[in-house]
């Protein structure tokens, strides 16, 4: 039912390693998170197109798909498998949809909460 | 006016008030406010317009202090961090009194208390002029930085913008029904808008110690006086870091400020409390902590003379953005103590 | 006065108190490597479920989504990062952050012009990015297909 624990200390140790990189970027380098995000994202797509994001998946699992590279990867693999079935259109199609899932949810749920809750003052 | 400005008749503060949010109550000076909203919301349902009528009610506190209604003022300045100074237009700049928008950033307290003395001193027809200047954390932080629930860590040279409002009424010190112990504004100074080069909008405190820095050199060399000719050098929010610079600055320059320099951004928070970081900022810190703490320490004698700078970081989030740097502002007012009460009283 | 700003620079960079590194790192780490613990622990329970591997990843996701939008709104989340940093920023649960968190304050502005405009503010350049890239390498895997 909970699969196996290597799978866990896997997924622990990639994504920990993932998001100790960005914070390495975040402390050491003027980028902005907003930056750091956006490099993900792209070096997500990248390793898709490359043929890399599978195999690190295979291994690490939600370690390697939970990050925003992962989102990277899913668009890639949505381009490829588009443009796979229906051509030079699926350059267009395929990436969103890959990605409707998360993108829909953080929208929906933005708005929901939005309409139900309200923006606390920050205290230091 | 690159001269200092000396009033031939000082300008008198005759009433004054402050008030706080919910974080700046928890700080050092807490207590010393006269009044502040947990909630930093001041009776209204948005941020924007809880700044709006702390600009009111920190005006009417000071007009009450002073058993005067607005129609007794003939002039008021005013500002605030938000777009268009909308803050203090809608606040306290429609209650009725003839009305300037002012925009220092954060030196808008000192600008205002400058330029009410200015009016004070070329019209004899002006009798009375009130100076109100606010800031809100929250309404600054949607307008210049980030969403209030935005996931993200703050660097240890960024400063906080205060929730804080200050009011001052101010009359020519020979009126004859002023309160003699009344402090005084005798001279000023303004300051130059200094290209810092920093282009960090988490470190305001390095942009604006050089405008500082500047200023206070001009004043000692134009008016041959020295540090220890006055008890304390306040400035607005240089924040530790801003502080630190300011210092070495002088220091480089050949002066030397002898433990006289206290800064307002500083005082306002606990620097242990995490996420305060280099201190407090905003067009409310210094007024607030101006009315709070060293207006009445100069009208119990505790002090005597004080210069006080109030400290500008004239930033603009989409100049920086397109690769500009943040200039520095930094006015400068000599506070005196008024004479001091006869007759002993406790 | 003397002012060179080029030295004030230098000077200014020199004492920059720096953010706590090893911290930080330790704290991104772990908070970051938990996140995707849960991640794997969610895909079990719904693999186990009999959803096809596909439908669990992306319910893992929206699951992931869902928590962080519940936590901003209640204003837990923003405590949380604070400690977390990139732990929770790079994670899903840091683009789910920063879309509700815009939406949220936006409020006052309207629902249509305040949250419907700004639910993007944050979040925009990474749909912008990833959508643009994803049909770039759709283009040069078309081409490189049609001399394979």
């Amino acid at each position: 039912m909970f699969g196996a624990p290597l799978d866990y200390l896997f997924a622990f140790l990639v994504g920990g390693t993932v998001c100790l990189f960005a914070q390495l970027l975040i402390d050491l380098t003027k980028l902005t998170p907003a930056r750091i995000l956006v490099i993900y994202v792209v070096l997500g797509v990248f390793l898709g197109a490359v043929g890399l994001f599978e195999p690190l998946a295979d291994f690490a699992g939600c370690g390697i798909t939970v990050p925003l590279v992962g989102f990277g990867g899913n668009v890639a693999r949505g381009v490829r498998e588009s443009v796979s079935e229906s051509g030079l259109i699926g350059a267009l199609t395929g990436g969103l949809s890959a990605a409707s899932g998360g993108t829909a949810a953080a929208l929906c749920f933005g708005y929901l909460v939005a309409l139900f809750c309200n923006a606390r003052p920050k205290r230091p | 006016m690159r001269s200092i400005i000396r009033f031939e008749t000082p300008v008198s503060i005759y009433a004054h008030a402050s008030a706080v949010g919910g974080a700046e109550a928890d700080g050092p000076l807490g207590a010393l406010f006269d009044f502040h909203d947990p909630t930093d919301r001041f009776g209204a349902d948005t941020w924007e317009k809880g700044e709006e009528s702390l600009s009111r009610a920190v005006l009417n506190l000071a007009l009450s202090r002073a058993g005067q209604s607005q129609d007794e003022i003939d002039l008021l300045f005013s500002g605030d961090l938000q777009n268009q100074c909308v803050a203090s237009s809608a606040g306290c700049g429609s209650m009725g009194i003839p009305y300037c928008g002012l925009y220092g950033a954060c030196s808008t307290s000192c600008e205002g208390l400058l330029l009410a003395s200015l009016a004070l001193s070329a019209s004899r027809e002006t009798r009375r002029v009130a100076v109100v200047t606010t800031s809100h954390n929250a309404a600054a932080e949607r307008q210049f930085r980030l969403p209030l629930e935005y996931g993200g860590q703050r660097t240890p040279t960024a400063q906080w913008t205060a929730t804080a409002g200050g009011a001052f009424l101010l009359a020519r010190a020979n009126e004859p029904t002023l309160d003699p112990v009344a402090p005084r504004i005798t001279a000023a100074l303004v300051g130059r808008a200094l290209d810092s080069g920093v282009k960090d909008g988490a470190n305001m405190g390095a942009a604006m110690a050089p405008a500082a820095a500047d200023t206070i050199l001009r004043f000692f060399s134009l008016s041959g006086e020295r540090p220890y000719d006055y008890d304390r050098i306040v400035t607005g929010d240089l924040g530790a870091e801003g502080s630190a610079l300011l210092v070495e600055l002088l220091r480089e320059n050949g002066l030397n400020l002898a433990g006289r320099h206290r800064d307002c951004g500083v005082l306002l928070f606990d620097p242990l409390k995490a996420d305060v970081h280099a201190g407090g900022s905003g067009c409310g810190c210094s007024a607030s902590v101006l009315s709070a703490l060293f207006l009445p320490a100069l009208e119990r004698g505790e002090l005597r003379r004080i210069l006080f700078l109030a400290t500008g970081a004239l930033m603009s989030p989409s100049n920086l953005l397109q690769g500009g740097s943040i200039l520095g502002i930094a006015p400068l007012v000599v506070l005196e103590a008024g004479k001091p009460k006869k007759g002993g009283t406790t | 006065m003397n002012f060179d700003r080029r030295r004030y620079l230098d000077r200014v960079k020199e004492r920059e108190r720096r953010s706590p590194l090893f911290k930080n790192c330790f704290f991104a780490f772990t908070f970051g490597g938990g996140i995707c613990a849960l991640g794997q622990l969610l895909l079990s329970l719904y693999l186990y479920a009999g959803l096809s591997e596909r439908d669990a990843g992306t319910l893992v996701t929206v699951t992931l989504i869902f928590l962080s939008a519940v936590l901003t709104g209640v204003g837990a989340f923003d405590n949380v990062a604070r400690v977390a940093g990139a732990g929770t920023l790079v994670p899903v649960t840091g683009f789910a952050n920063a879309v509700v968190s815009p939406a949220l304050d936006c409020k006052s502005e309207g629902l249509v012009m305040g949250v419907g405009a700004k639910i993007f503010a944050i979040a925009g350049p990474v749909l912008l990015f990833a959508t643009l890239s994803g049909a770039v390498y759709g283009v040069v895997y078309y081409v490189v297909g049609l001399f394979l």
